[in-house]
C-alpha cells in the first residue's frame, strides 16, 4: 500500500467525519422538539420522557454526538420509531432490493451506454452520431419516474410480460426467476445514467482517436477494429471508469423515485415512507450508509483506475 | 502536434434542432407569463361530470379524475417550472459564484470551503433535498432551496476551476503584481470570463432543477398539491394511468421536452465557449 | 524502389481545394538516405503522411501517385496494404514523447506489429531482436517496460523498432530527433544511418535543420510551400546551392565554415496554404526576384549530376542570393 492509498483513505474519512456532523444535526436542525414532534399530539408524557430517555437528548449536544457515533461505528444506528426496531435491521430488510436493483442497473448501463457510445464515436458527424447523441440527451432529460409509468403501462398492464410492481426476495419461492420483477424498474433507473455514459464513452473516444499514438497504431498496418477497440478504447475507458462514482451516487438518488413508482420494498422506498411517518431515525440512518457506501465506492473507482493506468503510481 | 488538424467536433446536435428548443422555450414562457389568457379553463375547475374525458376539441388534453381540464393545467404548470427554474439557478449563482472566487483568491479560506462542497457532494443529491425538505417543511420556496443546495457544490467547483485558472494568466498575474485590488481583478478579469461559463452551468441547472422538482412532487414533498405542477399532475393521476393513458403523457411531455430545450441550449452554448474552460463542464 | 510522382494533397472543401502538397516527385534507392528539408510548415508531415495513407481527415491526395516496387500504394490505408502484400513502407513520427500508447508495454506494442507482418515468427523474440537492432540495451526487461518509464531517446528507438517489424524497404523518419537533446540525436541518427546500410533498405528522413542533413543524407530535397524547389546529391548541393531559398536556408546554418555568421533567418515567412502566390512561392522573400518570378510558370533547371532546381534566375557556383 502506498502513500497514495493512505492518504486517500484518509481523505475518505475526514469526509465522512464532516458527513457525520451533518447527519447527526439533521434530527436536531428539525423545528420544534424532536420527540413530540416524531410522536405527534396524541403522545403521553411518558412516551415522551422515555424517548427523550432513549436517545439522550438530556446530555450536553457532543456527547450526543459522540455516543452517536460510537453507536453508529459498532453498528447500532437507532431504533425506528415506527416499526420499533433497530434501525439496522430496517436498511437490511430493504438492502437485498436496492442492492440487486443498483446491479442490475449498472449492467444495463454498461451494455448500453459504452458500446452506443463506441458507436456514435466512430460514425462521429455521421446522422447515427447525431441521432444518438440527441437519444442520449433526450434520455437525460427524462423523469425516470415518468419513464417507469409508461413502462408499466406497456410492458406489464399491457403485454403482461413483465409484473409491474412489488419484489419477493430471491431466496423466497421463485428463486432467481424474481428478478423479473426488477427487469423494468432497472431499466427505468438506467436510461438517464447510460445517457451519460453514452455520451461521456463518446467524448473520451474521440478525445483519444487524436492521440498521436492511435496513429502509430494505424501505421503498423493492423486492422481498423483492433485499433478501436485495444487502443482507443481502452485508453477512454479510463475516464468512463472514473465516472462510475458519480454514476453510483445518482443511481441512489434516483431509486428513491423508481422504488417508489414500483413498489419496490427498497431502502428508497423506506426513506420516502419515512418521511411521511416521520420516522426520523430511519432517515438518518439511510443517509449515513449511503453516505458510506458513496465514499467506499468512490475510493474503489479511483484505485482501480490507478491500476488501470499505468502511468500512475498507488 | 498537428493541432490544427483536429476536426472540430461539430456541435452535438445541430443547429436545427437548437431553433426548436428554442422555439419551445418561449413557448413555455408564454404560457408562464400568460397563463390567464392561453388556458381556456381556470387550473382548478372542477367538473365531476366531464371527468376522465379523453382529448377533443373542447379538453385539448383531456381532463382529469375531477373533471380539470389538463391543457388550462399543463399551461399553468409553466408557472411553476419558471419559478422554479429561476429560483434554483438564483440560488445556485447567489452561493456558488462567491464561495468559488473567495476559494480561488484565498486558498486558506478555499481549502475549507472546497472541502465542505466535497462532504455535501458525497451526499446522494435527492437524499440531501429530502433531509432539507423535513427539516424546512414541504413548499415551493423550500423545494427551490433543496435543489438549488445540490447545485450550489456542482457550481461552485465550476467556478472555483475557471476563477483558479483565470487567476493564474499572465495578465492577471501582472495585474496583481502591479498592486491591483482584489476587487478589482474580480471586477475587471474575473467575472466578465465567468459569463459564459455560467451562462452554460446556469441552462444545465435550469434542466435539472426540472426534473428535481418533479420528483419532489411526485413523492409529495415538493409543491403544495393545490398549485398546479407538472409533477403534481404526473403524481395525482398517476393511479387512472390504466383508464386514462394520456392523462399522464402531456405533464410529462412538457417536463421532458423543457429539460431537453434546456439541455440543448447548453450543449450549444457550450460548444461556443472558450475551450480552455470547455473540458471544466463536462459534467 | 519507392517512387513518388506528382503528389498533391489538398484539404478544404472539394470545390475550392486548399493546395498544401503540390506536384511533389520523388524516389528513394536501397541504401540511401534522402533528406527533405524545409522550414516548419511547408508541408514535409504531409507529404510523409500522404505516403504512408495516414491523412489526417480533412485532407487527401487530390493526385499524383506512390509506388513500391511498382506497385500503386497510393489511396491504400496501411492495413490495406498488409493485405495486399505492400506493407514494406514504415514511418517513425516527430513526436516520441505521445506516440506509444501509455497503457500497454512496449513489448506488447511491438509484437502486435510484428504478427501483423511476421505470422509466424515468435513474436517476443522478434520484439527482443528488433529492440537489439535499435541498440537498447538489455532488450530482454525492456519488453515490459511503459512508455512513460522510457526516456525520449529511448521511446524513439522503440519507435524505429515498431517501423523496422514490417521489414521495410523505405522507412520515412518524420523529424525523428527535433525533440532530443543534443548527444542523443547523434545516437539516434547514427542507429538509422546503420540500419539503412545493414538492412539495405532507403530512408526518407525529414527534417528543417540542414546541420542535420550535412550529417546523414546522401541526397536532399528542399521543400518550400507544398512544392521541392531543388534536389540534388548532398555534396554538390552544400558546394554549389541553385535555388536562392536552398542558399538562403544555408546561409542561417550556424557554421564557421559556411557562407555567414550565425543565426540569421531568411526575413519574412513562408506562405501558409490558400496564400501562396502565383509563380514561384519564394519571389516575395527572394532579393534577386523578378517580375517574371511573379506569375506563370518556373522553369526547370537541370545541370548535369541528376540535379533539378525550379528557378528563372539560378545561382551560379560561389553566388550568394
Ligand atoms: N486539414 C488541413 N486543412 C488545412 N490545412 C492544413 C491541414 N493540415 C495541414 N494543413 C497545413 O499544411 C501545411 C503543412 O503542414 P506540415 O506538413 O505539418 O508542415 P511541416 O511538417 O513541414 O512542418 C501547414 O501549413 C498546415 O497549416
Ligand atoms: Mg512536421
Amino acid at each position: 500500500m502506498g502513500r497514495y492509498v493512505i492518504g486517500r483513505i484518509g481523505a475518505a474519512a475526514a469526509t465522512l467525519f464532516a458527513a457525520s456532523i451533518v447527519i447527526f444535526s439533521f434530527i436536531h436542525l428539525i423545528p420544534g422538539d424532536p420527540v413530540s414532534v416524531m410522536l405527534g399530539d396524541a403522545a403521553t408524557p411518558e412516551q415522551v420522557a422515555a424517548l427523550r430517555e432513549r436517545m439522550g437528548l438530556d446530555e450536553p449536544i457532543w456527547v450526543q454526538y459522540l455516543v452517536w457515533a460510537g453507536n453508529a461505528l459498532q453498528g447500532d444506528l437507532g431504533r425506528s420509531i415506527f416499526f420499533e426496531t433497530p434501525v439496522t435491521q430496517v436498511i437490511a430488510d430493504g438492502a437485498e432490493t436496492s442492492i440487486l436493483l443498483a446491479l442490475i442497473t449498472m449492467i444495463w448501463i454498461v451494455l448500453f451506454g459504452i458500446p452506443v457510445g463506441i458507436l456514435a464515436a466512430i460514425r462521429q458527424g455521421t446522422w447515427i452520431d447525431q441521432g444518438l447523441s440527441g437519444l442520449a440527451m433526450l434520455l437525460a432529460s427524462v423523469p425516470t419516474f415518468w419513464v417507469g409509468l409508461y413502462l408499466i403501462l406497456i410492458f406489464a398492464a399491457g403485454l403482461g410480460w413483465f409484473p409491474s410492481s412489488g419484489y419477493p426476495s430471491i431466496f423466497e419461492g421463485g428463486g432467481l426467476a424474481n428478478l423479473q420483477y426488477l427487469l423494468l424498474p432497472s431499466i427505468a433507473l438506467a436510461a438517464p445514467n447510460a445517457a451519460l455514459i453514452l455520451r461521456l464513452t463518446r467524448a473520451s473516444m474521440l478525445d483519444v482517436s487524436r492521440e498521436d499514438f492511435v496513429r502509430t497504431a494505424r501505421a503498423k498496418g493492423i486492422r481498423p477494429s483492433r485499433v478501436v477497440l485495444r487502443h482507443i478504447l481502452r485508453n477512454a475507458l479510463l475516464a468512463v471508469v472514473s465516472a462510475f462514482g458519480f454514476t453510483f451516487a445518482a443511481l441512489i438518488s434516483e431509486a428513491v423515485v423508481t422504488e417508489t413508482v414500483f413498489a419496490l420494498p427498497g431502502i428508497g422506498r423506506t426513506v420516502v415512507q419515512s418521511i411521511l411517518r416521520r420516522d426520523y431515525p430511519v432517515i438518518q440512518g439511510v443517509i449515513l450508509v449511503t453516505v458510506c457506501l458513496y465514499l467506499v465506492i468512490n475510493l474503489l473507482v479511483d484505485l482501480s483506475y490507478r491500476l488501470l493506468d499505468p502511468r500512475v503510481e498507488l | 502536434m498537428l493541432g490544427y488538424l483536429r476536426v472540430w467536433t461539430r456541435p452535438v446536435v445541430s443547429r436545427p434542432l437548437a431553433a426548436l428548443a428554442g422555439l419551445f422555450l418561449i413557448v413555455v414562457l408564454c404560457c408562464a407569463l400568460f397563463a390567464p389568457w392561453i388556458a381556456p379553463y381556470p387550473p382548478d375547475q372542477i367538473d365531476p361530470v366531464n371527468r376522465l374525458l379523453p382529448p377533443d376539441a373542447a379538453h385539448l388534453f383531456g381532463t382529469d379524475h375531477y373533471g380539470r381540464d389538463t391543457f388550462s393545467r399543463a399551461v399553468y404548470g409553466a408557472r411553476l417550472a419558471l419559478l422554479i427554474g429561476v429560483g434554483v439557478v438564483s440560488f445556485a449563482l447567489a452561493s456558488g459564484v462567491p464561495i468559488g472566487i473567495l476559494s480561488a483568491l484565498y486558498p486558506m479560506l478555499g481549502r475549507v470551503l472546497m472541502r465542505m462542497v466535497d462532504v455535501l457532494m458525497s451526499f446522494p443529491s435527492l437524499l440531501l433535498a429530502l433531509g432539507l425538505i423535513v427539516i424546512l417543511g414541504q413548499g415551493v420556496l423550500n423545494a427551490i432551496l433543496a435543489i438549488g443546495l445540490i447545485y450550489l457544490t456542482t457550481t461552485a467547483r465550476i467556478v472555483y476551476g475557471v476563477a483558479l485558472r483565470l487567476r493564474s494568466e499572465p495578465y492577471v498575474e501582472a495585474a496583481r503584481s502591479m498592486g491591483a485590488g482584489t476587487l478589482w481583478i474580480v471586477r475587471r478579469h474575473i467575472l466578465p470570463n465567468m459569463v459564459s461559463p455560467l451562462l452554460v452551468q446556469a441552462s444545465f441547472v435550469f434542466a435539472f432543477a426540472q426534473l428535481g422538482a418533479a420528483a419532489l412532487d411526485f413523492l409529495g414533498l415538493g409543491a403544495p398539491p393545490e398549485i398546479p405542477s407538472w409533477g403534481n399532475m404526473l403524481a395525482e393521476e398517476r393511479i387512472y394511468i390504466t383508464r386514462a393513458s394520456w392523462l399522464l403523457l402531456w405533464p410529462g411531455l412538457m417536463i421532458v421536452l423543457t429539460a431537453f430545450s434546456l439541455n440543448v441550449m447548453g450543449d450549444v452554448l457550450r460548444d461556443r465557449m472558450d475551450p480552455r474552460f470547455r473540458e471544466m463542464m463536462g459534467k | 524502389m519507392l517512387s513518388v510522382t506528382d503528389l498533391t494533397v489538398s484539404a478544404g472543401p472539394r470545390t475550392s481545394p486548399i493546395g498544401i502538397v503540390r506536384g511533389v516527385s520523388l524516389g528513394v534507392d536501397q541504401g540511401e538516405i534522402l533528406c527533405l528539408v524545409g522550414e516548419s510548415g511547408c508541408g514535409k508531415s504531409m507529404t510523409s503522411l500522404a505516403l504512408m495513407g495516414l491523412l489526417p481527415p480533412g485532407a487527401r491526395v487530390s493526385g499524383g501517385s506512390v509506388e513500391l516496387d511498382g506497385h500503386d500504394i497510393t489511396h491504400l490505408a496501411p492495413h490495406r496494404r498488409v493485405r495486399a502484400g505492400r506493407g514494406k513502407l514504415a514511418m517513425v513520427f516527430q513526436e516520441p514523447m505521445t506516440s506509444l500508447n501509455p497503457v500497454t508495454r512496449i513489448g506488447w506494442q511491438i509484437e502486435e506489429a510484428v504478427r501483423v507482418h511476421d505470422p509466424d515468427a515468435n513474436p517476443t523474440d522478434r520484439a527482443r531482436e528488433l529492440l537489439e537492432m535499435v541498440r537498447i540495451p538489455d532488450a530482454a526487461n525492456q519488453l515490459s517496460a511503459y512508455p512513460h518509464e522510457l526516456s525520449g531517446g529511448m521511446r524513439q528507438r522503440v519507435m524505429i523498432a515498431i517501423a523496422l517489424a514490417c521489414r521495410p524497404r523505405v522507412l520515412i523518419a518524420d523529424e525523428p530527433t527535433t525533440a532530443l537533446d543534443v548527444t542523443i540525436q547523434r545516437q539516434v541518427l547514427g542507429i538509422i544511418r546503420e540500419l539503412c546500410d545493414d538492412l539495405d533498405m532507403g530512408v526518407i528522413f525529414i527534417t528543417h535543420d540542414l546541420g542535420v542533413v550535412a550529417q546523414i543524407a546522401d541526397r536532399v530535397a528542399v521543400m518550400y510551400a507544398g512544392r521541392l524547389v531543388e534536389t540534388g546529391a548532398v555534396a554538390p548541393l552544400f558546394r554549389a546551392p541553385l535555388h536562392p531559398y536552398t542558399e538562403r536556408l544555408m546561409a542561417c546554418l550556424p557554421d564557421p565554415a559556411a557562407r555567414s555568421k550565425g543565426f540569421a533567418t531568411i526575413p519574412g515567412s513562408a506562405p501558409r496554404p490558400g496564400e501562396i502566390p502565383d509563380g514561384c512561392a519564394f519571389a516575395p522573400r527572394c532579393p534577386r526576384a523578378q517580375d517574371v518570378c511573379r506569375g506563370g510558370e518556373v522553369p526547370v533547371v537541370r545541370p548535369e549530376g541528376g540535379r533539378r532546381a525550379l528557378c528563372h534566375f539560378p545561382l551560379a557556383e560561389g553566388e550568394t542570393a
